[in-house]
């Protein structure tokens, strides 16, 4: 036999396409998913058929228009979802920046699947749930230190949730000291997440954004004009979204600090920082970790997640409660006081999470979390330096290394070949690789944002890079390709004309089949 | 090279390898990796390692994880009869293996693209919620059931241009919390009274503080307390002469038997997910629903995603997108709807394949088995002398036990109680003063004849302090 060449730098990638319907077509009348626990013969002779104590109000008397479909239906359909989503464990996901779309450790995943997780109530006795609690407070201790804050709160159960907890302490924090009413205004930057600019205003602040100097970096004669005795808060990424790390943060802080008010920490892009520099340094008085992004949780397709709230002492009578607390081994729910803000979410957080997380630093000790920080920083640069060698691609602003992702931009490309950066994301899914552009607005032209974080090896960046090469090179030499993409994915494109329109919308196959007729 | 010289490249950082980071090192052009952070000043960098304990290796870290775990009493091994805001439930085997899937538990925010299977989950996931309460718009789910409260909420002041909310007075104390935090500044609240027999709303009440300023009337059915509302309709009635808002907040596993709150005058519904499918997990199971009707006026309001069904350029092929994204805070930042982010997809993945799995007639027999199980229940409680069950009304799950007669607390019953490896329910007497020595209890389709009874003598022995009181089942 002769030896198979394989030689293409790129995937000959295609995705599953199961051409599945909706899951109200598999109804079969008379089919059955699973069954339901009976009563006991016994407690049907006590209470008889238990529903015609139900007021007649209240009694439902039509059935739910649920389909009817027999177990082996119901799991094929959705394993064959399953096999159309491309999770971050099937590709090199280096493309969704500021995301950290890591590598999620197996054994966190099998570990969290014990009863004696997966069947507790989150109101037991606190006797019986001193192994869940000892996680909570240990992963307290260690995010002090990799922080330097004085307390965590795991309560809120995402990045936004944590940013609005940290706008209600603001708030509850100026209303402790009479100054409520006078300051109504957060100062945010542009290349942070939209949501620390709309939490806030949630919390009912005026939002003051920031945009960036010549070279990138926040500008800070521009936050010097802002601040004022009506600034209650100044929350940023640093480093931003761009990669660049703001080196006068300190100053930054004490300039916020002097006019009275609060900094608060979006650690969202902290993978580079783990071991080497911290919220406490540079004047934070809270901050924020995603458990689901640095420290290596899975997204879940969008939750349920956890944003580990920390805060310096003075702020932790504000925290939302109860806390864990330990004492000589016994570990207690501290209910907060009346500074409190009270709750954000019902319960204690995401307990499954808290414990991935607590897994994942313990694999991994001091060293381990700082080769974490130096491995995401220069798997970034390798990626920087080779992705300006494609042509058509840039990274505006300051030259010189990034942290651990890049804001790039195809501004060059799409002005030689009129192939956008939403083309390239859909060329991308034809070999088998997400890419992602950047919030809104769009202050870098045509952008993308990679974080390769310290998951992937030197091979597994090479593709991806060899992948945008091959885009590149197909918009200046055949862009049709890269319009008419995708044409290896589950679906062809989509026409969104509808998604906009109120009359053609369907947010629910029941609003689907009243609002079209069939040809 | 020896064994022992080998550098130890930790499983999960391939790139430690020297010889790779040497080459990338040189294609950068700099010489060590600490070289990439000069733009951090010195001072501050730590500068010290960080004092953690020691490092894992995977086989010692599952024995040390299992180690701590080992400390809990799970509720496998304690008969429970807590509730109030999480609930046990049975959890269809195929939930569980479809959300455990790998693609769906490390998928994020991939394109229609690639990603068409979680659009397509999450869509029917609305679809299938949207027949339950019988409503045509769901949203992709948010954090729990006191977020969606808050939500809607807040979608009916910006909808009615008023900023005044009424809440039932025996709403669970923390969802409160959540809420008031939430809504504040820009909206206030006031507490609507219960009645004191029959647990439901106070009608009279409701009607002296509703005026020009109140956007919506919030009420649970069942309440907190586990009555079920049967004045839905009037309720609903009086908020819309006011010209404000109904919105109702509902535990879905009822609706197999109880008419959804649309039928009764509701503009928007809410509710918690857990029910669905999620195991407890200490908490970590909640997730939150909003549903209204399919009007302009409704839809814009949300923050959450929508996701809509759509045509592609090929005949015969369903696509999936995103609904009038431009709503959102991704859109607009602080000029968006409130906020949206990650929240709790993949329970909305999971509840919809529960509901798959149970169809219509999973749902009535869910419901009839928890009617049927509580009552019994409750009706054995109420015969111990000094136990009484509080309200008259019927109840759906779960329902107030009063220990005052018997001269107890309910903290020394619990402690009684878990001696002999039962949970008790609630304890209420901190938020609910006015029921006295009062607990809330919640059976549901989990739990035995056999625990039931186990329950009703460990009381018995309790109330009475002996054996003499109890009631022989």
């Amino acid at each position: 036999m002769k030896r198979i060449r394989r030689e293409s730098k790129v995937r000959n990638f295609h995705q599953a396409k199961w051409d599945e319907p909706v899951i109200f077509e598999l109804h079969q009348e008379g089919e059955r998913g699973v069954q339901v626990p009976k009563a006991e013969a016994a407690i049907g002779a006590a209470v008889g058929d238990g529903v015609s104590a139900i007021p007649a109000s209240m009694r439902r008397t039509d059935a739910p228009k649920l389909p009817e479909i027999g177990q082996a239906k119901v799991l094929r359909h959705y394993l064959r979802l399953s096999q159309e989503t491309m999770g971050s464990d099937f590709n090199v996901e280096i493309g969704q920046g500021t995301c950290t779309m890591k590598y999620i450790p197996r054994v966190n995943e099998m570990m969290i699947r014990t009863p004696k997780l997966t069947e507790l109530h989150p109101l037991q006795d606190v006797s019986h749930v001193q192994g869940i609690l000892e996680v909570f407070y240990k992963l307290d201790l260690a995010m002090r230190e990799i922080s330097g804050m004085d307390k965590f709160s795991f309560q809120p159960s995402s990045g936004t949730q944590a940013l609005l907890t940290m706008a209600s302490i603001v708030r509850k924090y100026h209303e402790s000291r009479g100054e409520g009413a006078k300051r109504d205004e957060i100062i945010t930057t542009i290349f942070s997440h939209p949501s620390q600019a709309a939490t806030a205003a949630v919390k009912g602040y005026k939002i003051i954004t920031l945009y960036p100097d010549a070279d990138g970096f926040p500008d800070i004669e521009a936050l010097k004009k802002v601040v004022s005795d009506r600034t209650a808060g100044f929350v940023v990424a640093n480093p931003e979204d761009t990669g660049i790390f703001n080196p006068k943060i300190k100053e930054f802080t004490d300039i916020v600090h002097a006019a009275g008010g609060v900094c608060y920490y979006d650690q969202a892009n902290a993978n580079g920082l783990l071991g080497v520099t911290r919220a406490k340094e540079a004047g934070f008085d809270m901050c924020f970790f995603n458990l689901h992004k640095t420290f290596a949780a899975p997204h879940m397709c969008g939750g349920p997640a956890t944003g580990a709230l920390g805060v310096v002492s003075e702020l932790i009578p504000f925290l939302p409660g109860p806390v864990v607390e330990a004492e000589e081994g016994v570990y207690s729910l501290k209910r907060t006081g009346g500074l409190s803000i009270g709750k954000v979410r019902i319960f204690h957080g995401v307990a499954q999470t808290v414990l991935r997380a607590y897994a994942w630093i313990r694999a991994l000790g001091a060293e381990g979390l700082l080769e974490v920080a130096h491995t995401a920083v220069l798997n970034n640069n390798y990626l920087y330096h080779k992705i300006l060698q494609i042509r058509g691609a840039s990274a505006p602003y300051v030259k010189g290394n990034r942290l651990e992702q890049v804001r790039y931009s195809w501004e060059q490309m799409t002005q030689e070949t009129g192939v956008t950066t939403e083309d390239v994301t859909h060329r991308m899914c034809d070999f088998g690789l997400h890419y992602w552009t950047s919030h809104h607005p769009y202050v870098v032209p045509q952008p993308f944002t990679l974080e390769p974080t310290e998951s992937y090896s030197k091979e597994d960046l090479d593709e991806y890079i060899h992948a945008l090469e091959q885009i590149s090179k197909e918009a200046y030499e055949s862009p049709e390709i890269v319009r008419n993409a995708p044409t290896r994915s589950t679906v062809h494109r989509i026409d969104h004309s509808s998604l906009d329109n109120p009359k053609e919308w369907c947010i629910t196959w029941r609003a689907y089949l009243k609002k079209t007729q069939p040809e | 090279m020896s064994m022992n010289d080998r550098k130890q490249v930790h499983p999960y950082i391939p790139n430690t390898v020297p010889d790779v980071q040497r080459q990338m090192l040189d294609e950068i052009g700099v010489q060590r990796v600490e070289d990439l952070y000069n733009i951090i000043p010195d001072s501050l960098k730590l500068n010290r390692k960080m004092d953690l304990p020691p490092a894992l290796g995977e086989y010692e870290l599952t024995r040390y994880v299992d180690g701590m775990l080992t400390k809990n009493t799970s509720t496998r091994e304690v008969a429970s009869f807590l509730g109030a805001g999480c609930w046990p439930h049975f959890i269809p085997a195929v939930c569980d293996e479809v959300n455990q899937r790998s693609e769906f538990v490390t998928a994020y925010a991939g394109e229609p693209y690639e990603d068409h299977g979680r659009f397509q989950a999450l869509f029917e996931y609305q679809s299938l919620m949207a027949e339950l309460v019988d409503m045509d718009v769901v949203n992709v789910p948010t954090f729990d059931w006191p977020q969606a409260a808050s939500t809607s909420l807040r979608m009916a002041a910006r909808i009615t241009g008023r900023n005044r909310v009424l809440l039932p007075q025996n709403i669970d104390a923390d969802k409160l919390m959540i809420i008031a935090n939430y809504i504040t500044p820009d909206l206030s609240y006031t507490l609507v009274n219960y009645n004191g027999a029959t647990g439901e709303l106070d009608l009279a009440d409701l009607q002296t503080k509703l005026n020009g300023d109140v956007a919506a009337v919030y009420f649970e059915n069942p309440t907190f307390l586990g009555i079920i509302e049967s004045q839905g309709q009037q309720i609903a009635d009086l908020a819309h002469e006011a010209g404000a808002l109904c919105v109702v907040g509902v535990d879905p596993s009822s609706l197999g038997v109880l008419k959804p709150p649309s039928q009764y005058g509701a503009d928007i519904v809410c509710g918690e997910l857990q029910p669905l499918g999620m195991h407890m997990n200490y908490g970590g199971g909640q997730a939150g629903f909003i549903a209204t009707r399919d009007e302009e006026k409704f839809v814009m309001e949300y923050p959450s995603r929508l996701f809509g069904i759509a045509p592609t350029i090929v005949e015969g092929e369903y696509g999936f997108g995103d609904v009038a994204y431009e709503r959102t805070s991704f859109a607009l930042r602080e000029k968006g709807k409130e906020s949206v982010g990650t929240q709790t997809a993949l329970w909305g993945i999971t509840a919809g394949v529960y509901l798959a799995l149970l169809g219509p007639h999973g749902m009535q027999e869910l419901g009839q088995t928890i009617m049927q199980k509580s009552q019994y229940t409750a009706q054995l409680l109420s015969k111990i002398e000094g136990v009484s069950v509080r309200f008259q009304s019927p109840f759906f799950k779960e329902f107030v036990v009063d220990f005052t007669g018997t001269g107890k607390k309910v903290a020394d019953i619990h402690e009684e109680l878990l001696a002999v490896g039962i949970q008790g329910g609630k304890d209420l007497s901190g938020e609910f003063p006015e029921l006295g020595e009062s607990a809330l209890y919640c059976v549901t389709e989990v739990h035995t004849q056999e625990q039931i009874e186990r329950l009703i003598s460990a009381i018995s022995l309790c109330a009475t302090g002996s054996a003499k009181g109890s009631v022989s089942v």
